[in-house]
């Protein structure tokens, strides 16, 4: 394979033109990476950069808004024209190698809505502080992805009784030989839901290069980390994928919280992470806005789960004693955020705190506290906006 | 499949009795212009081989001695990272003194 490597690190000095760093609203450092609009810089090497709030006000997020996020420096980008995929494994009968016009011409094309959120996404607001990438809200963003069928080219290669997880992985790589590989797995029955997609596809464009181009894995419902980038193989395999990112990083304490099951990788003490939990987001008004008295002012943001569907976001001005439903926008599919929007009351002076939270068609909904983990992970408790009226 | 590699060795600004190498600050990265201390040169050669080195003073906050001590530890054994006993203690002692806000 013949690829230009852009290397974060390297010499090529391909991001020098393009940077424009300058200091945003909360102190952030917003900064313009090559085919993005500027966004928050958390690290710039491996490249972790998320969406500013504005970013997550249309129904889908652009693509040159649409967060970056990368564990190892080392990331190639990858010809479109040149590039395969290799489907094999110990559990693939008749192993592959596809190209992207292989996947466009001999499986079905198929589309869907979903929001991709990063396992981390509002880590730097957690309490006590945990170390990691500090992400604020923004290390999600909800698309409409284009590709074929996961479970439609596994079973091309021939699923052999016995198959337990497919492991997969993408073209960026460490710095280091020593360093473990971004290697992830799936549960076989996750893989060959319907919803599972190899996407080229986002919002109607390629993918940019920073989000994975030229095919990634979407995983709709589950956290990003799924969701491999740039992907290069897939394999079918009969036994747990054991390494740093599946044994050690990207688990919760095994009886913390719901979601989806991953039986191959549970232990008697912790689990892998897997679905997105329900979860909103205020995006009007602003912290901290001052309203004018008896003007009209909106509440308004976004609501999203694990698929299940998002059935009510209820809003509360009066500390929880009384809830009312927000209007609920239009359905872009199970898997994509829901907008929700509700007058506020603007009549009285002074300080207003409106509370936020979304529940799920599985009965889930959002708590009132934060259940600790140590990587921070599943923040999506009641959210809250402060304003006055003045 | 060819991998360029020649960002990743490391820039041989060795430092005077010590042998450390500088690690690879990238065209473009922002200056992180890391607290003045003990322990402060090969901290920054050796984190910066493999990221930038916001990651230290953005994670201040979430860290003590203790996370700082896991957080080397794990750069070492499960990343691989080429610091030996001597400089890992070097590291985490700067680090406790300068980037440890936990409370």
């Amino acid at each position: 394979m013949k690829r230009r490597e852009l290397l974060l690190g390297g010499p090529a000095g391909l991001f020098m033109p393009a940077l424009t760093a300058r200091a945003g609203a909360g102190g952030e450092v917003l900064e313009a990476l090559p085919g993005k609009r500027a966004l928050i810089r958390r690290a710039f090497r491996p490249p972790n950069f998320e969406t500013p709030l504005a970013g997550l006000v249309p129904e889908f997020t652009p693509n040159d808004l649409f967060f970056v996020r990368y564990h190892l420096a080392g990331i190639p980008e990858v010809d479109a024209r040149t590039w395969r995929l290799s489907v094999g494994g110990t559990s693939a009968a008749h192993p592959l190698s596809l190209s992207l016009r292989d996947l466009h011409e001999n499986f079905t094309t198929v589309e869907l809505a979903a929001v991709n959120q990063c396992s981390g996404n509002r880590r730097g607001l957690f309490t006590p502080r945990v170390p990691g990438v500090q992400w604020g809200n923004g290390a999600m963003g909800n698309a409409r992805w284009r590709g074929v069928r996961l479970k439609d080219v596994l079973e091309r290669a021939g699923i052999v009784p016995g198959a337990l997880e497919v492991w997969y992985r993408g073209a960026d790589h460490a710095v280091l030989p020593a360093t473990p590989d971004f290697q992830k797995s799936l549960p076989l029955a996750r893989a060959l839901d319907e919803s599972t997609l190899i996407a080229w596809e986002m919002n109607g464009r390629a993918l940019p290069h920073l989000n994975g181009a030229p095919a990634r894995l979407v995983v709709p419902g589950w956290t990003g980390t799924y969701w491999m980038k740039h992907l290069t193989e897939l394999r079918l395999e009969p036994k747990p994928l054991e390494n740093f990112w599946m044994k050690a990083a990207y688990r919760l304490p095994a009886a913390a919280f719901p979601g989806d099951q991953f039986p191959s990788q549970q232990t008697p003490d912790s689990k892998p992470i897997t679905e997105i939990l329900v979860n909103s987001l205020i995006t009007a008004p602003l912290p901290g806005a001052r309203l004018r008295r008896g003007h009209a002012a909106t509440l308004s943001g976004k609501a999203w789960d694990n698929g299940a569907g998002i059935v009510g976001v209820a809003v509360s001005t009066d500390g929880g004693a009384q809830w009312r439903d927000a209007r609920l926008g239009r359905d872009l599919g199970r898997f994509a955020w829901r907008e929700f929007s509700l007058p506020l009351d603007t009549s009285r002076p002074g300080p207003l705190e409106a509370w936020v939270r979304a529940r799920s068609r599985d009965g889930t909904a959002q708590p009132d506290r934060l259940t600790f983990n140590p990587s921070g992970y599943h923040d999506n408790i009641v959210q809250k906006v402060r304003v006055t009226i003045v | 499949m060819k991998h360029a590699v020649a960002g990743l060795i490391p820039c041989l600004l060795a430092l005077t009795g010590t042998g450390v190498a500088l690690g690879t600050a990238s065209p473009g990265e922002p200056v992180v212009p890391l607290k003045d201390g003990a322990g402060r040169a090969v901290t920054a050669g050796l984190c910066a081989v493999c990221h930038s080195l916001e990651y230290i003073p953005a994670n201040a906050p979430a860290m003590d001695r203790a996370g700082w001590q896991k957080t080397v530890q794990k750069m070492r054994e499960r990343f691989g990272a080429p610091i030996d006993e001597a400089q890992a203690r070097a590291i985490v002692d700067y680090l406790a003194a300068n980037y440890a806000d936990k409370r």
